[in-house]
């Protein structure tokens, strides 16, 4: 095809946004490994931001190690963004190969423009049904005029025309990148951006963005797996031992030579059981520790968690989940990790359970959930996922949690007569570090006596249970349990965690904006759960939808064990790996109007 | 905080490196000598009892940390040796000691004790080797002979080979191992120090008996010798001269100068220094 198939009401939109310029812009950019769509993807966001936009890249990949399918999902916008749009307003195809197995995560509307190569084949059935405009452009010849030309660089530069960034800035983020590649490499990406640049205004018009904002602030570009791996280092983590797994292995590839210039140290373990156990190790040594991987590794660690909870070691697991059970989509998201997170111990085993729900919020959360294990020395398991951990944004500076005493340590007083598992009336016991004197003892998972003798009586089980459970529960967690938004009349509410709360909010917003006025309450601690609190931030709501990306409904299922729900509850749950889009979730809420 | 390291340390005997715990273990059974042995070691080496972390996992040998005045760690099943190079890791500045059983260190943490020998952290593992599973009343091990008939599990044998830990540790890349017998303590504990001296990761692969579930272990009084030699500093060297070793040769057999693994820590950057390179 190389006549554009020209849908009326959508070049009416297009031109209508392509005037006044939109507060949003979502555009993809798909190809096979190694064309480069990825790589055209960053390098767009990062111009977006240089010009003071904010936005959000997601990544959509296959299994294959190298090649393969690859798209990068980018939504920029003039102000903060929570999660994807409900569909595309352009993709630019650089190739169709193995587009099948991602068309789903590509939804388009009417109109949506579609830049095609017409040397790569015929556009797939299904683009042609969503009645999108396709538009042709033949970005491999383009490239050939070009020495040293590349097609991904056509399709920046066409890109970054038709939604209104300028082009002058693609090159100096592109020059920065190339910059040791020498002269000839720099000329050759000049001169295909020119070339796009030209190509692109002839093109039939998409939607542009409107100016950024004039005052836009101070703002980072980050991906949630390192802003988890920052989170770590800002809260004093010193040891990390972790065994690779996708979609966890950028936290660790982040951290391995943060810590190494911190005075720390990253080790790479022979397996899960191994990272989690050197892990309660160091800390038992006095250093706060961590640990990260996704749910088979979560999987693998849970009987040292237990250990954990029962020698009360302070550390955290970060589990960054993806499709499961077993290796399930190790490239895709899912919510489906919280029932072994919060059930998946053996025995009575109190923890904490916290989760990030933003990408910023991986660094508030992480930072947090350090704080907390250290201050009541016991494990806490923070659940990230894919669709947070891979992907990057351009976000205001994320905020600090609110700073916390560090480990209570035994001092010199408690030489001699030193009880490790002193019963206090916190539930937390002053620790000792090897290196104190007079204070030796021998952390145990066997049960045992305040001063940590394995015992087997009725009354040590009952004392120590009852102490472990009372310094999780009577610990006051302030307002970071839950992020709400909303005001008090508010009869509607939208119970939410984890990245859930990305499209959540959109929905919220937008219905607020349409007079539909609905609260927002998205759960940073899952466990211990906090009956009083959720009660509260409830007060007066008479309907109540749940959202959660897992089949078996787990959070709906954690919910109605540990709260009271009003009387009128609806669930939107379903597994990953398609995300959740705001427009789903406003489906839900408008019959409630 | 007092540091044990700072005032002057009184001399402490064997005696005070042992608690007033009484061992669960069974009248006779080898275990009780080995924490005489390593007691006295300590004692020997003159290091304050906090500035040793002595960790194991579950089995009647991993009950030795509660009968020691160390600090210590009695984690689960297996990982002892993955607990301890944290600690390690961590705390260069400790003496850090794993013990544990045979099925502890060779079966369900078989994969740990690849790792720690070629990992090479200083530190020193006591592998109390009884050939048996004593905690969960006399099942076969990694180490029981094939045609050992007395565990309920197995009743006409396991019908495998064994696993020998000193060829094991050998091919795993170990940087010393010496082997003892618990019949002779005062060896046994000159051979803890040399592990503990040694620079790296030390195995002292004990020949423990279990009385109660092989009782014939009695007899391996008379079946140890000592190997007196120079040990053989390189692994070819250890594997043919012990190609055809029955197990019970006891004394240092192998001690290599392969450095041990204690990477590099630099304090050039704070955790807030990292932000820049997120700024737009
Ligand atoms: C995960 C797990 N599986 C099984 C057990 C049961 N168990 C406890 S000790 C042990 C074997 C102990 O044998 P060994 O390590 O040789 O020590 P010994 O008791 O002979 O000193 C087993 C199987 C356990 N505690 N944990
Ligand atoms: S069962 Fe065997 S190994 Fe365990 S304490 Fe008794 S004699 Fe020792």
């Amino acid at each position: 095809m190389d006549i554009a198939h020209m849908n009326m009401d959508g070049t009416e939109i297009a031109r209508r946004d392509a005037r006044a310029g939109a507060e949003t812009v979502s555009l993809a950019i798909i190809g096979s490994g190694g064309a480069g769509a990825m790589r055209a993807g960053e390098i767009l966001l990062d111009v977006a931001a240089k010009a003071g936009f904010f936005g959000l890249m997601c990544r959509a990949m296959g299994p294959q190690i190298r090649g393969g399918e690859a798209a990068a999902l980018l939504r920029l916008a003039t102000a903060p963004v929570s999660s994807p749009d409900d569909h595309f307003d352009l993709l630019v195809a650089l190739d169709w190969e193995n587009f099948s197995r991602f068309a789903a995560e590509l939804p388009l509307a009417a109109g949506s423009l579609v830049l095609t190569d017409p040397d790569e084949g015929e556009v797939p059935a299904a683009i042609s049904e969503s009645g999108a405009r396709v538009a042709a452009l033949a970005m491999k010849k383009l490239a050939r005029t070009v020495p040293g030309g590349r097609v991904n660089v056509i399709a920046l530069a066409a890109a970054a025309t038709l939604i209104g960034l300028p082009v002058p800035l693609v090159g100096e983020v592109l020059a920065r990148q190339l910059g040791r590649k020498g002269d000839a490499v720099l000329a050759a990406s000049a001169a295909a951006l020119a070339l796009g640049e030209e190509v692109a205004a002839a093109l039939p018009p998409a939607r542009r963005l409107a100016p950024p904002p004039a005052a836009a602030g101070a703002r980072w570009v980050i991906s949630g797996n390192q802003a988890t791996g920052l989170g770590a280092l800002k809260a004093g983590i010193g040891f990390v031992a972790a065994y690779p797994i996708t979609p966890a292995t950028e936290v660790l590839e982040w951290m391995a030579p943060a810590l190494a210039k911190t005075g720390g140290l990253l080790v790479q373990a022979e397996d899960e059981l191994a990272a989690i156990n050197m892990v309660i190790g160091a800390s038992f040594a006095g250093t706060p520790s961590l640990t990260a991987t996704s749910g088979p590794g979560l999987a693998l660690m849970s009987e040292a968690l237990g250990l954990a909870v029962a020698s009360e070691t302070p550390l955290v697991v970060v589990d960054v989940m993806r499709g499961g059970p077993s290796t399930g989509i190790p490239t895709k998201s899912e919510q489906s990790d919280l029932d072994i997170a919060v059930h998946g111990l053996h025995g009575d085993a109190p923890h904490l359970v916290l989760a990030p729900n933003g990408i910023g919020d991986c660094l508030f959360t992480t930072q947090w959930a350090v704080a907390l294990a250290e201050r009541l020395q016991t494990p806490a398991i923070v659940l990230s996922d894919q669709a947070l951990g891979q992907s990057r944004a351009v976000i205001a500076p994320p905020p600090s949690p609110p700073a916390l005493p560090g480990r209570l340590l035994a001092t010199a007083a408690e030489a001699d007569h030193y009880q490790r598992y002193a019963v206090t009336a916190s539930g937390i016991s002053p620790m000792a570090v090897p290196g104190m004197a007079g204070t030796t003892y021998v952390a145990d998972g066997l049960e045992h006596t305040p001063r940590g003798i394995p015992s087997a009586q009725a009354s040590d089980h009952h004392t120590q249970l009852a102490k472990r459970a009372r310094k999780l529960e009577a610990f006051d967690y302030g307002a970071a349990w839950a992020d709400i938004e909303g005001e008090d009349g508010d009869e509607i509410a939208l119970l939410t965690w984890g990245s859930a709360t990305g499209p959540a909010r959109e929905a919220v917003r937008r219905a607020r904006r349409e007079g539909l006025m609905v609260r927002l309450i998205s759960l940073r601690l899952l466990l211990p759960a906090r009956p009083a609190a959720l009660a509260a931030a409830l007060a007066g709501v008479r309907r109540l939808l749940v959202v959660e990306q897992s089949h078996g409904r787990q959070f709906h299922k954690f919910l109605r064990a540990n709260y009271d729900l009003p009387a009128e509850v609806a669930v939107l749950s379903r597994p990953g790996p398609l995300p959740i889009r705001p427009a789903e979730i406003l489906a839900r809420l408008v019959p409630w109007e | 905080m007092s540091d044990s390291q700072t005032a002057p340390a009184p001399l402490l005997t064997a005696q005070d490196f042992k608690s007033d715990i009484k061992p669960i273990w069974c009248p006779g059974c080898g275990d009780y000598s080995v924490l005489t042995a390593l007691a006295k070691a300590c004692a020997e080496l003159a290091r304050p009892r906090a500035r040793i972390a002595l960790i194991s996992g579950i089995g009647c040998s991993s009950r030795l940390p509660a009968y020691t005045n160390v600090y210590g760690f009695h984690g689960v099943h297996g990982r002892a040796l993955a607990l301890a190079t944290g600690v390690k890791l961590a705390r260069p500045d400790l003496t850090v000691i794993a013990a544990g059983g045979d099925g502890d260190g060779l079966s369900i943490g078989g994969n740990h004790f690849l790792h720690a020998c070629r990992r090479n952290v200083d530190m020193t593992y006591i592998l109390m080797d009884n050939q048996v599973y004593g905690m969960t009343k006399g099942q076969a091990s990694p180490t029981t002979a094939p045609d050992w008939c007395e565990g309920k599990l197995t009743p006409t044998g396991t019908g495998i080979a064994p696993v020998a830990p000193l060829q094991l540790a050998l091919a795993a890349g170990v940087g010393f191992f010496a082997r003892g017998f618990a019949g002779n303590p005062n060896e046994l504990a000159r051979l803890i120090v040399a592990g503990i001296t040694h620079p790296g990761f030390a195995v002292i692969h004990v020949l423990s008996p279990c009385v109660t579930f092989r009782a014939e272990q009695r007899g391996w009084k008379q079946a140890v010798h000592g190997f007196d030699g120079a040990p053989a500093t390189d692994p070819a060297t250890a594997m043919a001269r012990f190609a055809g070793d029955d197990g019970f040769t006891t004394g240092i057999l192998y001690a290599s100068a392969t450095p041990p693994f204690m990477p590099e820590r630099q304090m050039t950057m704070t955790a807030a220094d990292f932000d820049r390179g997120f700024i737009v």
